[in-house]
């Protein structure tokens, strides 16, 4: 097994006969927002996949300008190496907290968080209910992959029962942990909810309608009707002790089980009517 | 993922891709040889600098669906097509039979 | 603006933040302060600001870090438990070099204690109550008026040092009505851009707030450009006040409501021959050691009055190092010593330490 010095891409492609002769147009590259440095992110994991749809939607929208987000503690505390955008890094589970702060000085700007299950439904569920239970006029990217990943693979309010962490080695056992708990089911009702969805991005159709959602709830800041919660079944190959493919499946066949994918609140459609104008 | 022979799959395609990955970033997570169904992505038998096995495209089979591009988490693909207009279709490979 | 109002301590400093400029206020009731979260629910949303009740303290010194490292003027304030509470973030806000003002009006402790006054987070406050090495300016307002002064001195501390700064008042001074008047007052111009996220112009790379330096080298280094800024703070930022220290052989050292007590307890030494002076921090970081180690000479004596089981009193044996004896007086629990009590204990020391 050699070691491929060379990173110039076109040595590398074995073969392309362009039979037809035609110039090739590009029709995907890697967002300019992204910032071009190598993600610290385990291979396969589904953090840098977020990051690129964000980066995507922000070019994409050219909100550059506009946008400020916060990552607080967890492995996605880096974000503001990878994020070519305004960013602030928060306290363990208080990003819903600093993104108030930073919103209601900044009203007419894009602010999202992103935080993981440890970080928003452990201890910071109180900043996370009580931010949309204000209706702040965010976006919470929820990333669940049932672990805390950073801290290397301890139990998680999102654990799925009977599933094995450093810190529930017997398997979560709901008489002593209790449940996973719904994030996005949880928080649906409070009134200040306008649009909260659970995607995954564990294969190609599930990152475009996971895309769509994240560009959904952009453009739903701008009417200022309340806070979007765009939960997302992630993964972790290191701590799951899988790898990247067998993740898709452990997503497909057990979290998704507990975690079912879908619209869970949908604005009202007279909401969306001056969507354009805003 | 056999080889599939270039006759066989190029012949009913109206468009051809080509993809390019930057190898020294890609990490060997092998999440797009998953999400291609043309058989084009594989992992290479060489390693990076990082000490990843890169994948590696046979552009040939490629019809430019973005697909790999998309479940790529660190962004690490370029997808480009050749836009098959009216006039060149005649001259496209389906009539070449 | 130099009419003389009759106010509440907590009140006053609510009404200095606005004229102050306080662009955000996020609090959380609880006694013996919720009238400046109250003050300030009436008013800012008349006279501009953000304000907000936050569902805890923790919730709301992050706001405060959120609005700060937007560039934004950001206040919050609370008593003992609530502050307790926040000191995680107001570490991660020094780490971070966010300006901001924070209000302690202290109550007597610990755990739940009362909401009576008390001083018994003089070391919380001023030896750091969150993690790592980092420091806040701390103002002891002991009236009114300086509740009031305080703010805008707070506000322009902090932004000159990009740093958080806490005022540390008492539920006495937080509730008593006294004469106030507020100065005329132009925030300094602080030009923030190169750090504040407000979202990043083509013009300029991305700024980010953040306290994590993962590299033990850029750590070191960033604790190093911190503790540059914390020995300016000491040499340039020290606040006093002196009375009848010129011919003193005895000292009170007080803050506070302490120090406004010792005033009556020194009436009462003097008229006994006792020739007793009063010392008064008005900043307790950076401490006022050096005037203490100046006055040490002619001193027989130091006492230091405090409302706790004797904390400042530390600070002050470490400023004459060993040159004076330093005693301490002080009550607990929300009890006030009287000025008798205090001139009284001062002479029973000063026979002590004569006999021996």
């Amino acid at each position: 097994m050699t070691i491929e010095e060379r990173s110039n891409i076109d040595i590398i492609q074995e073969k392309d006969n362009n039979i037809i002769g035609e110039p090739y147009e590009t029709v995907y590259q890697k967002p300019g927002t992204l910032i071009d440095v190598d993600m610290h992110y385990c291979p396969g994991c589904y953090h840098s996949l977020v990051h690129k749809l964000l980066m995507e939607i922000i070019e994409e929208m050219d909100i550059q300008e506009q946008t400020i987000g916060v990552a607080p503690v967890g492995c996605s505390v880096f974000a503001y190496d990878y994020m070519d955008i305004d960013m602030q890094q928060a306290a363990h589970g208080r990003a819903a907290a600093v993104a108030t702060g930073i919103k209601r000085l900044l009203p007419d700007k894009y602010v999202f968080t992103y935080q993981g299950d440890g970080d928003l439904a452990a201890i910071g569920i109180a900043e996370t209910i009580h931010a949309i239970n204000r209706g702040e006029n965010i976006l919470i990217v929820f990333i669940n992959n049932a672990v805390y990943g950073m801290t290397s693979g301890q139990m998680a309010p999102t654990t799925l029962t009977g599933m094995q962490t450093t810190t529930s080695p017997a398997g979560r056992d709901t008489n002593i942990h209790g449940h996973p708990i719904k994030i996005s089911e949880l928080v649906a009702p409070l009134p200040g909810a306008f649009y909260v969805t659970r995607q995954a991005v564990n294969n190609a159709n599930g990152v475009r309608r996971t895309k769509k959602a994240l560009q959904n709830a952009f453009n739903y800041q701008r009417l200022k009707k309340g806070t979007c919660l765009v939960e997302i079944v992630g993964n972790c190959p290191s701590n799951w002790k899988m790898t990247p493919i067998e993740c898709t499946g452990f997503v497909e066949e057990q979290m998704m089980k507990t975690f079912p994918v879908g619209d869970i609140k949908l604005p009202k459609a007279e909401d969306l009517k001056n969507l354009k104008e805003a | 993922m056999e080889q599939q022979t270039i006759a066989a799959s190029v012949k009913e395609r109206k468009v051809k891709g080509k993809v390019e990955i930057n190898i020294q970033k890609c990490k060997g997570c092998e999440l797009c040889t998953l999400a291609c169904k043309e058989g084009v992505l594989s992992v290479s038998n060489h390693i990076n600098l990082k000490g990843y096995r890169y994948i590696v495209a046979n552009n040939d089979l490629c019809t430019g669906c973005v697909n790999c591009a998309l479940v790529c988490p660190d962004a690490v693909i370029s997808v480009y097509r050749t836009p098959l207009k009216k006039k060149s279709a005649d001259k496209s490979i389906g009539k070449e039979e | 603006m130099t009419e003389t109002k009759l106010m509440k301590g907590n009140e006053a400093l609510a009404e200095a933040a606005i004229l102050a400029g306080c662009d955000a206020y996020f609090g959380y009731p609880i006694t013996p302060q919720s009238e400046v979260l109250e003050y300030l629910a009436r008013e800012m949303p008349v006279r501009g600001g953000v304000v907000l009740q936050a569902e805890s303290e923790v919730a709301s010194i992050n706001m405060v870090y959120g609005a700060a490292g937007a560039g934004f003027r950001a206040m919050t304030s609370s008593s003992s438990p609530g502050i307790s509470l926040m000191q995680e973030c107001i570490s991660y806000m020094a780490g971070a070099e966010l300006p901001c003002l924070v209000v302690n009006v202290n109550r007597a402790g610990p755990g739940l204690g009362t909401i009576q006054p008390g001083q018994g987070d003089y070391f919380q406050s001023v030896k750091g109550g969150g993690h790592g090495d980092y420091k806040l300016i701390v103002l002891a307002p002991s009236s009114v008026q300086e509740m009031a002064d305080h703010v805008f001195l707070g506000f322009d501390l902090a932004d000159k040092y990009r740093n958080p700064v806490l005022l540390l008042s008492d539920g006495a001074i937080g509730q008593m009505m006294e004469k106030v008047q507020f100065h005329a007052y132009q925030p300094p111009r602080v030009d923030k851009s190169s750090w504040a996220t407000i979202g990043k112009p083509k013009t300029r790379s991305r700024n980010y707030i953040t306290s994590l330096f993962i590299q033990p080298e850029q750590m070191e280094q960033h604790n190093q450009k911190l503790e540059a800024k914390f020995r300016l703070m000491r040499e340039n930022e020290v606040r006093f006040e002196e009375m009848n220290t010129t011919d003193a052989e005895y000292l009170f050292v007080a803050y506070g409501l302490s120090a406004r007590i010792c005033q009556k307890a020194m009436d009462i030494s003097r008229a006994k021959g006792i020739k007793v002076g009063l010392l008064r921090p008005i900043t307790l970081f950076p401490y006022p050691s050096k005037r203490l180690a100046e006055l040490a000479p002619q001193l027989k004596l130091v006492l230091s009055v405090e409302l706790n089981s004797g904390q400042m009193v530390e600070d002050v044996r470490l400023a004459v190092n060993g040159k004076v004896p330093v005693e301490f007086y002080g009550r607990m629990g929300g009890m006030m010593p009287t000025p008798e009590s205090i001139a009284e204990h001062l002479e029973t020391l000063i026979k002590y330490h004569h006999d021996n």
